[in-house]
């Protein structure tokens, strides 16, 4: 806090929030956009979440007990639009929004109008995406790849699926530009780009990814739209155009787009692990690198979700061959944060359990990974139940743990008021057990041969579809526990009061302003004590000097 | 409800824990019964060991550190940050291993690009939601579909018990037949849609593309029967288009195609021309295929567009509204006997083929004599009696 107010006291714009709804219209405070985005990606985790729970179900059982298979293969396209849309990218622009200014101390985002607007437009774009569940015909019901020609046989909903696309696509650009031109223009005169927490690193990187591939996505779902209504043939084969140059559009926006939804993660552990083991994240600069270098390989890896579509030979070795190198990395991350952990003083609240758990599970999701890099071995994994447990264990044990670790470890701040530990540690330990659960049979179903995106299955299969459907339903339910935690204790304050530096091993500029952090901080830039930055310290050199 | 799923539950934890309830359920990938296949199968191994003795390695050392350096054992943590050494150790030794993984994958992808040298070939057409083989050298193709017991039990709340079903959704009306011991080249395309061909048991998957030909090549080692299904996404019936190869001696290969009136090897010498037996050629007629959308649609007669309606109401229609059109009402298909939208005009009916409703899909990628013919079928069937729809009515209400 000293170091928070050491400017002149001159402030005659210290106001107060608008009341009532407005507030929440008009507001261009990044705390207030950081909460709309949080409470709107919480919606749309229990929407898909429904969605999943509609196809858990009718997979319980072979045969078919509940949907059509149409509305089925509706709900697996719903299901992942929503939540890599709607869930998981608009949840880490929320964490942006509330944390990037506090952790480079700044008053609040470059372009905050900009910042209101790429919110408000999500509520549109879901609207229209969402509408189409109610139409005769149905929702898109072609993967949530949409790969022509047969996303083009979808009926009324084909428009609302391309322009619901494209608002999400502006929404994450003008996102994006925010993040990026407020971490370059707007850090604290003494935050170098080295000193950064690495959760502000993270997003700087995905927001160059954002801004790279959004305008592809664009581009290839507007090639859709007039191969569908203006008699263009790109992708039909019949008038000239090439079914499989959609897909290689498509990945090449796709394979950054999945670490777009895991480098905000990468930045949140690197800065929970830290905190509760008590010791400095180890090798701060090879984290930097190793994120950049994942960056770049995801541009030259898009092939290889598409090893069956028949690529020549050189094309295949290539992209296997890249797309093995992305162990290196990642493995480097891993390995980091073990050496952080390693000799540290480790206490397990709730965010870091969330935190180790997405270790343990993120790192078995890459092994699988690392299994389907192999081309030849592909051919039998791809389209299987061994991709769908695989993708589920980076993006939900993956991406939505980190999510849920930086919800408990930054709530306190926002809100001023604990949550219940006894509360998160049980849901915790239910989630962990109902995701691997859920997720893990589905390694064994694939690899004996179950595909895919089937509404129906050989009953050879049954046994891993039961168990992974009470895992599904197990999970969901538990979620419960956890909104009622952050509602009740939390934003309605039943939990006691929170003091400014929540966690005693955490370093970083958000907890030297009070808890929670006033509506606007850091209108003048802090002189920034060392023993907060993440990176490299002024007194690197005493701590070189005297090893423990 | 309740004490049913405790028996669920019951049986799911003695198959997988004890076992003895029945067979454990399949959990890992067939070695399958040809070289590349085993080939396959050992690099999947071989990465998977070497996946779990690197899990070893990082989550014991994570696990140790979690029980040995929490604070109350360790209450002061040590302040090391870096180490260039260990750093590029772990950076290095990675690349190692993914060469090490890299050189074996390598060799397989080449052997299975390698198509030359075939003794037969055979093409494979991927259709919503059928499969097409053509011997291309023999001269005998036909169609391939879901087998109709698989089909019945599979329609919603069909109240049979799937799991009496003899290879429920794995089946099919006429398999795909190989010989054994030979190189056979597979050429793989789609008339719609994508679709992806796979036999776990005999060769991973291909797409079959439209507008493309896409090839592998399989050599299978012993007779049998294998089971795979469609593998990419392919609209409502995905999940229902199976492929069975019947592996045999190629004696009794060439028995077969004698038996399919195709061409065996000796008459492919003399270059006769062989019949092509007519059940194919009826079956081809029903499916859109290119040549028939060439044919003129001014002509068709009633019972032109009857005939054509049927076969294009048995492979789209059937399987909700049933065979005879009586629908399964209970399940939310109506009968189309004396129904209203048949009776009505022509202009509704026309409508809900096009843009479907609730759990009717779409009908709009068929063409507008395969709508007008289904629609002229079932206003002429079952008793109905309400007249004719032109391809032209449907291509105006487009």
């Amino acid at each position: 806090m000293s170091h928070a107010a050491t400017h002149d006291a001159h402030h005659d714009h210290d106001h107060g929030p608008e009341k009532g709804i407005m507030r929440w219209i008009k507001t261009t405070n990044h705390k207030d956009l950081g909460t709309l985005y949080l409470w709107f990606s919480m919606i749309m985790f229990f929407i898909g979440g429904l969605m999943s729970l509609v196809i858990r179900a009718e997979l319980f059982q072979p045969g078919l007990q509940f949907v059509h298979p149409e509305f089925f293969n509706q709900m697996t396209t719903m299901h992942a639009l929503v939540m890599i849309f709607g869930g998981v990218m608009p949840a880490f622009v929320g964490l942006a929004n509330w944390m990037i200014p506090m952790m480079i101390g700044c008053s609040d985002l470059a372009l905050p109008r900009v910042n209101n607007w790429g919110f408000w437009i999500l509520p549109f774009a879901f609207t229209l995406l969402l509408s189409t569940l109610f139409m005769d015909g149905g929702s898109p019901a072609g993967g949530w790849t949409m790969y022509p020609p047969l996303v083009l046989q979808t009926g009324d909903a084909f428009p609302f699926l391309i322009f619901a696309v494209h608002l999400m696509g502006i929404s994450s650009i003008t996102g994006a530009i925010n993040v990026i031109v407020t971490i370059l223009n707007m850090r604290a005169p003494q935050m170098t780009l080295l000193k950064m927490p690495l959760f502000v690193w993270s997003w700087l990187i995905t927001a160059y990814l954002l801004l790279a591939v959004m305008p592809v996505l664009a581009g290839a779902v507007t090639m859709l739209l007039t191969d569908k209504y203006f008699g263009t043939s790109f992708f039909t084969a019949a008038g000239g155009g090439d079914p499989v140059m959609f897909q290689h559009i498509f990945w090449f926006f796709g394979h950054p787009e999945v670490y777009i939804l895991i480098l905000p993660a990468f930045g949140i552990i690197s800065t929970i692990i830290p905190a509760f083991a008590r010791k400095r994240l180890f090798g701060y600069d090879s984290m930097v690198y190793a994120m950049a270098s994942i960056a770049f390989l995801s541009f030259i890896v898009w092939a290889h979700h598409m090893f069956t579509v028949g690529m020549p030979l050189a094309g295949e070795l290539f992209f296997m061959f890249a797309t093995m190198l992305i162990a290196v990395p990642t493995g480097v991350k891993v390995f980091n944060w073990i050496a952080t952990m390693w000799r540290g003083s480790m206490t397990f609240e709730t965010p870091m359990l969330f935190a180790l758990g997405f270790v343990f599970l993120f790192t078995i999701g890459g092994f699988s990974g690392l299994m389907l890099a192999i081309a030849p071995v592909d051919f039998q994994y791809h389209d299987s139940y061994f991709v769908v447990a695989h993708f589920h264990y980076v993006l939900v044990p993956g991406a939505v743990f980190s999510i849920l670790a930086a919800i408990y470890y930054w709530i306190p701040k926002w809100t001023g008021h604990m949550y219940s530990e006894k509360l998160g540690q049980i849901h915790f330990w239910l989630s962990a057990i109902a995701i691997n659960l859920t997720f893990f049979p589905q390694h064994f179903s694939g690899l004996a041969g179950m595909p895919r995106r089937i509404p129906d299955y050989a009953t050879q299969f049954t046994d891993w579809n039961v168990i992974s459907s009470i895992g599904a339903f197990v999970y969901f339910v538990v979620q419960f526990i956890w909104a009622y935690n952050m509602i009740v204790y939390c934003i309605m304050k039943k939990g006691e009061a929170a003091p400014s530096r929540v966690w005693d091993g955490a370093t970083g500029l958000e907890w030297t302003v009070p808890s929670p952090a006033p509506y606007h901080t850091f209108e003048t830039p802090p002189v920034i004590d060392e023993s907060e930055v993440q990176g490299a310290h002024a007194d690197e050199h005493q701590a070189e000097a005297n090893p423990a | 409800m309740f004490t049913r799923m405790n028996r669920t539950l019951l049986a799911v934890m003695a198959a997988s824990v004890t076992g003895l309830a029945h067979a454990v359920a399949p959990y890992n990938m067939s070695p399958g019964v040809t070289e590349t296949t085993r080939e396959v199968f050992g690099l999947h191994m071989l990465i998977f060991y070497i996946c779990c003795a690197i899990g070893v390695v990082v989550f014991g050392a994570m696990i140790y550190s979690i029980f040995a350096h929490r604070r109350s054992v360790h209450p002061k943590p040590a302040d090391f940050h870096e180490s260039l050494k260990v750093e590029i150790a772990w950076t290095v030794a990675p690349f190692v291993i993914l060469i090490a993984m890299a050189i074996p994958a390598a060799g397989t992808l080449i052997e299975m690009d390698d198509t030359s040298g075939s003794d037969l070939t055979v093409k494979i057409t991927g259709y919503q939601w059928m499969w097409e083989y053509e011997y291309l050298d023999e001269e005998v193709s036909f169609l391939s579909r879901l087998s109709q017991e698989s089909n019945q039990a599979r329609q919603l709340n069909s109240g049979i018990d799937v799991t009496k079903v003899e290879n429920y959704l794995l089946d099919v009306d006429e398999p795909l037949v190989l010989p054994v011991g030979k190189k056979i080249r597979l050429l793989l395309t789609a008339n719609d849609v994508i679709h992806s061909w796979w036999v776990p048991e005999i060769t991973g998957k291909k797409d079959a593309i439209p507008g493309y030909v896409n090839k592998m090549w399989v050599k299978i080692d012993e007779p049998g029967v294998y089971r795979g299904q469609c593998a990419e996404l392919c609209g409502r019936d995905h999940g229902f288009m199976p492929i069975v190869v019947k592996a045999v001696e190629p004696a009794e290969f060439e028995q077969w195609v004698a038996s399919r009136g195709g061409k065996t090897d000796t008459q492919v010498a003399d270059s006769a021309p062989a019949p092509v037996a007519p059940i194919e050629v009826a079956a081809l007629g029903n499916i859109q295929l290119a040549e028939s959308d060439t044919g003129s649609d001014a002509g068709m007669s009633k019972e032109d567009l009857v005939a054509k309606g049927e076969s294009v109401y048995k492979q789209n229609c059937a399987a909700c509204h049933m065979p005879n059109g009586v629908g399964m009402p209970p399940a939310g298909f109506p009968s189309l006997v004396d129904a209203p939208k048949v009776k009505g005009p022509a202009e509704d009916q026309i409508m809900q083929v096009l843009k479907g409703k609730n759990a009717m899909p779409p009908f709009a990628y068929l063409s507008d004599e395969d709508i007008a013919a289904v629609i002229t079928y079932t206003r002429n069937s079952w008793g109905n009696d309400y007249g004719v729809v032109e391809p032209a009515a449907v291509a105006a209400q487009r």
